[in-house]
């Protein structure tokens, strides 16, 4: 069992130890009478620019942690603790920009707002306006856009916590005369902290794992950089060298977080606590928070997906066998990948929770890395890897290859959703049951299985819809014959088509909202 | 607890079997039959075109032939990766690349089979094609792209920027838009102007372009043209297919912009316009040769050199071919650059390093 385990989790690490040997065996591919050698690719990189898009980078996390920190926690602090009109449609769809790929959002924002664009054109032509409004391609422009993609992750986690928790809490605040929201700031977020930290660092991963949204929004981060490397230098060795080192500041981010956590450890919440009562506001107090959440989905959803119709009833609805293949090949591996990757966590997960072993603990937080890592690295990463055992040609025959970058990428998504889950249930459950007579089997089957049921379904629905959206993994380790809608988004956008691929990114938006609509529901009910 | 442990391990003994047993279904599903199948009856084709018209070009070579294409397209880096991964056991027959640098990198790689064909040599002119040697050809150029400029009616005198060399400038200051300077149709036109002017002329050149910027550089090439149009850049560099595809577009909006803006054939009697080419050669490992031989032969003739020129607005390479493209027809007749696949390609690096000391994002 703990073998097993442990085998599981290196195998989904070894292309990190395929990049790490390709950066120490590496040499780069030969090129001109002028190529120079990785160190020079590396001096080179850092004397003219690399400064720049490390500025980029922090600059681009920063203003989107804000951003996913105000949205998310704003949204589920009206959420999980007022009533006001239109509350119960917004609190599930508050989630619905889920199903939004970053890069379909970057196209829609920027075609829609740019100066050629548009709104700039009617208000140019119409209303003589002479002045230039800000470019949307911008780095003001992409935080909007990652924030309005990204910040259900922290709606989410925050929500949950706030539900578990603000009831009591509250009241008890109101007893020591605090407003509320003084006994916000002082009393429930530093409580929810481990979970909104969790949210944030959910979706700064997404953002330094992008390259598609963010190239096109003109700007050049740490991946512009690697690719740089990569693509215009041909030095894999350089960018494998650059992928470690956004690797390593992802995982001292992360230790930093469970160090934080480690520390800050709450009492579990009690089984018997009473739900909250949610106050009802009236008069302007109810229209803010009405305004607040109704803009959030205007923004974020209401308006993207109008422009997207749009874009759709301009090139007519063309389905033709291309499409349909798309599409087939997108469900079937997304549905494929998430079943697998629940099997997977649930594995993880038992192992560390039987053996109770601290090393199983620390094998699974390691996981946790794959989901930082950025597509295309990952992607490389496999490649050295499948070249050193020389097993490469695998993967235009078979979609095992591109399972398993998935797996490594998304797992813990699921692994995530599943070792919640399996907190709730407790030890004295577990004892409880077997005093009963229940045998390991029936206990399993008969507790712990309807008890997990939403976490299964929700690690399954994350998973699904990660794949969907997926990109760079899979453009680069594809078999044959094997283009999803997300690929297809991307060739018919690198072809500079944006009006043919409004289809199949509306198809990725609205089979991704099918999970979601469950995931929200499952939500609803849960009130 | 303890007991509990203990008596969860057979069940969990069994679960644990699941990893190996998903590892395994995983590898295995999917197989294609394919890769089974006859020497020569499937070609196995690793393409960078990315463009939507070529779907016509590949499903007339299946119904004249009987041969079935696979297909991976990725961008030109990906697939040499791939490739290089891949090995001697690699199933790629044919390679289609769409930049020259790429090209001569691919070769120099060694990713290429020199193959001998009396029609390719015969329909390929010299300069397009990769030098043969004792075992044969390497690559084949099957379409050229040129690079030229755009520029809006209203806002520049098209003799101020007639030339690439013109767009830096002082007197363009704050109206030149390109896309990327790390893109490769950037590099590869870099690449050509340090081989027609010296390191030192293009390094200012660099800095003047910089100077002169609209805006910092992002977007695609249509994006270049569009920006023009709206009034935001005054002039743009743009692949001549894009500029092409404008022109026969029939939306309003489209006929709208092309309204506002004029083309530029740069440098017509200073040294050429810079042309990029879209070529590909057989694999170095190849497991259908003959098939793939085939199918670049195919991509010579007529028919195919016709569907490259009306789909994707492409300059054939084949002599004589006629073209029924209105769009190309109207862009005209040009002098062409005479700077050779080969330095474009050994200069890219220099290209890349040049722009980003200029601050050329």
């Amino acid at each position: 069992m703990r073998i097993s385990s442990i085998f599981l989790a290196l195998t989904l690490n070894l292309p990190i130890l395929g990049l790490i040997l390709a950066a120490l065996l590496g040499q780069p591919s030969p090129i001109g009478s002028d190529g120079m050698v990785s160190g020079s690719t590396l001096t080179h990189l850092w004397n003219y620019v690399l400064t720049d898009y490390i500025v980029t980078t922090l600059l681009l996390c920063f203003g989107v942690g804000i951003g996913v920190f105000i949205l998310g926690v704003g949204n589920a602090w009206l959420i999980a603790n007022y009533q006001f009109p239109g509350k119960a449609i917004f609190e599930w769809a508050l989630i619905l920009p889920l199903a939004v790929p970053a890069y379909v959002m970057a196209y829609l924002f920027v075609d829609f707002l740019q100066h050629a664009g548009p709104v700039q054109t009617m208000l140019r032509e119409n209303l003589g306006l002479t002045m230039s409004l800000p470019d949307p391609r911008s780095l003001g422009g992409a935080m909007w856009t990652f924030t309005m993609c990204l910040y259900p992750y922290v709606y989410l986690v925050a929500r949950t916590s706030f539900l578990d928790r603000s009831a009591r809490f509250m009241e008890v605040a109101e007893t020591l005369g605090y407003t509320s929201v003084e006994a916000f700031i002082k009393l429930v977020l530093p409580m929810a902290r481990p979970a909104i930290f969790t949210g944030i660092a959910l979706a700064l991963m997404e953002v330094l794992a992008d390259f598609g949204a963010v190239s096109y929004f003109g700007l050049q981060t740490f991946a512009t950089g690697i690719f740089k490397a990569w693509l215009s230098f041909g030095d894999r060795s350089a960018a494998v060298h650059l992928s470690l080192m956004l690797l390593s500041f992802v995982l001292m981010v992360f230790y930093w977080e469970r160090h934080n956590r480690a520390r800050q450890r709450y009492a579990p919440t009690n089984t018997n606590t009473r739900p909250a009562i949610p106050k009802r506001l009236v008069g302007s107090h109810a229209l803010y928070a009405f305004l607040f959440c109704a803009l959030t989905l205007i923004f974020a959803f209401i308006l993207p997906m109008a422009v997207l119709f749009d874009l759709v009833s301009e090139q007519g609805l063309e389905m033709d066998s291309r499409y349909w293949a798309w599409l087939k090949n997108s469900l079937s591996l997304s549905a494929f990948t998430a079943i697998l990757a629940v099997l997977c966590a649930l594995f993880l997960a038992y192992a560390a929770r039987l053996t109770q072993s601290k090393t199983l603990q620390g094998v699974n937080r390691l996981l946790t890395v794959g989901y930082a890592l950025p597509g295309a690295v990952l992607g490389v990463g496999i490649l050295s890897l499948l070249g050193l055992l020389d097993i490469a040609w695998l993967m235009s025959i078979s979609v095992g290859v591109l399972v398993y970058a998935y797996l490594i990428r998304f797992l813990s998504a699921g692994l995530q959703s599943i070792e919640t889950g399996l907190t709730r249930i407790t030890p004295a459950m577990d004892g409880t049951a077997a005093l009963l007579g229940a045998k390991p089997l029936e206990m399993i089957w008969r507790i712990h299985l309807p008890l997990l049921k939403r976490s299964v379904l929700t690690a399954l629905l994350f998973v699904f819809v990660d794949v969907m959206k997926e990109l760079p993994a899979t453009l680069l380790l594809r078999p044959f014959n094997l283009d999803t809608l997300a690929v297809a988004t991307y060739q018919l956008a690198a072809d500079e088509r944006l009006t043919e691929l409004a289809l199949p990114a509306l198809s990725i938006v609205l089979v991704g909202l099918l999970p979601v609509i469950l995931l929200s529901r499952a939500i609803a009910q849960k009130r | 607890m303890h007991e509990i442990r203990w008596a969860h391990s057979s069940v969990l003994k069994k679960i644990s079997l699941i990893p190996s047993l998903v590892f395994g279904l995983a590898i295995t599903l999917g197989s294609s039959p394919n890769h089974a199948a006859e020497p020569n009856a499937v070609l196995n084709l690793y393409s960078a075109r990315h463009y939507q018209t070529d779907e016509a070009l590949y499903a007339n070579f299946t119904k004249s032939t009987g041969i079935k294409i696979n297909r991976i397209e990725a961008d030109d880096n990906a697939l040499l990766e791939r490739l290089n991964s891949e090995g001697a056991k690699s199933p790629a027959d044919v390679i289609l690349l769409v930049d020259a640098a790429r090209l001569w990198r691919a070769q120099v790689n060694g990713m290429f089979r020199p193959i001998q064909s009396k029609v390719l040599d015969q329909r390929i002119p010299a300069n397009l094609r990769a030098k043969a040697d004792a075992d044969g050809t390497t690559w084949f150029g099957f379409s050229t792209r040129a690079r030229i400029m755009v520029y809006n009616k209203d806002r520049i005198k098209p003799d101020d920027v007639n030339t690439y060399e013109k767009l830096a400038d002082p007197i363009n200051k704050g109206k030149v838009c390109t896309r990327s300077g790390s893109h490769p149709y950037m590099l590869s036109l870099v690449g050509a102007l340090i081989e027609r002017d010296g390191t030192a002329a293009t390094e200012k050149w660099a800095k003047g372009m910089v100077a002169n910027m609209a805006r910092a550089p992002k977007g695609g090439d249509t994006d270049q043209i569009r920006a023009v149009a709206s009034g935001e850049c005054a002039v743009a560099l743009t692949n001549s297919y894009y500029l092409a595809r404008l022109m026969r577009s029939t939306k309003p909006e489209d006929i709208a912009a092309l309204a506002k803006l004029g083309h530029i054939w740069p440098n017509q009697n200073a040294g050429g316009v810079h042309i990029n080419i879209s070529g590909g050669g057989v694999a170095k490992n190849a497991p259908n040769p003959q098939a793939a031989v085939k199918f670049l032969e195919y991509l010579a003739s007529d028919a195919a050199q016709i569907y490259l020129a009306d789909g994707n607005n492409e300059w054939p390479v084949v002599a004589g071919v006629k073209l029924d493209n209105p769009a190309l027809k109207a862009l005209g007749p040009y002098q062409v650059e005479k700077v050779s696949v080969a330095a474009i390609g050994r200069n890219q690096v220099a290209a890349q390093r040049i722009l980003d000391q200029a601050g050329f994002r």
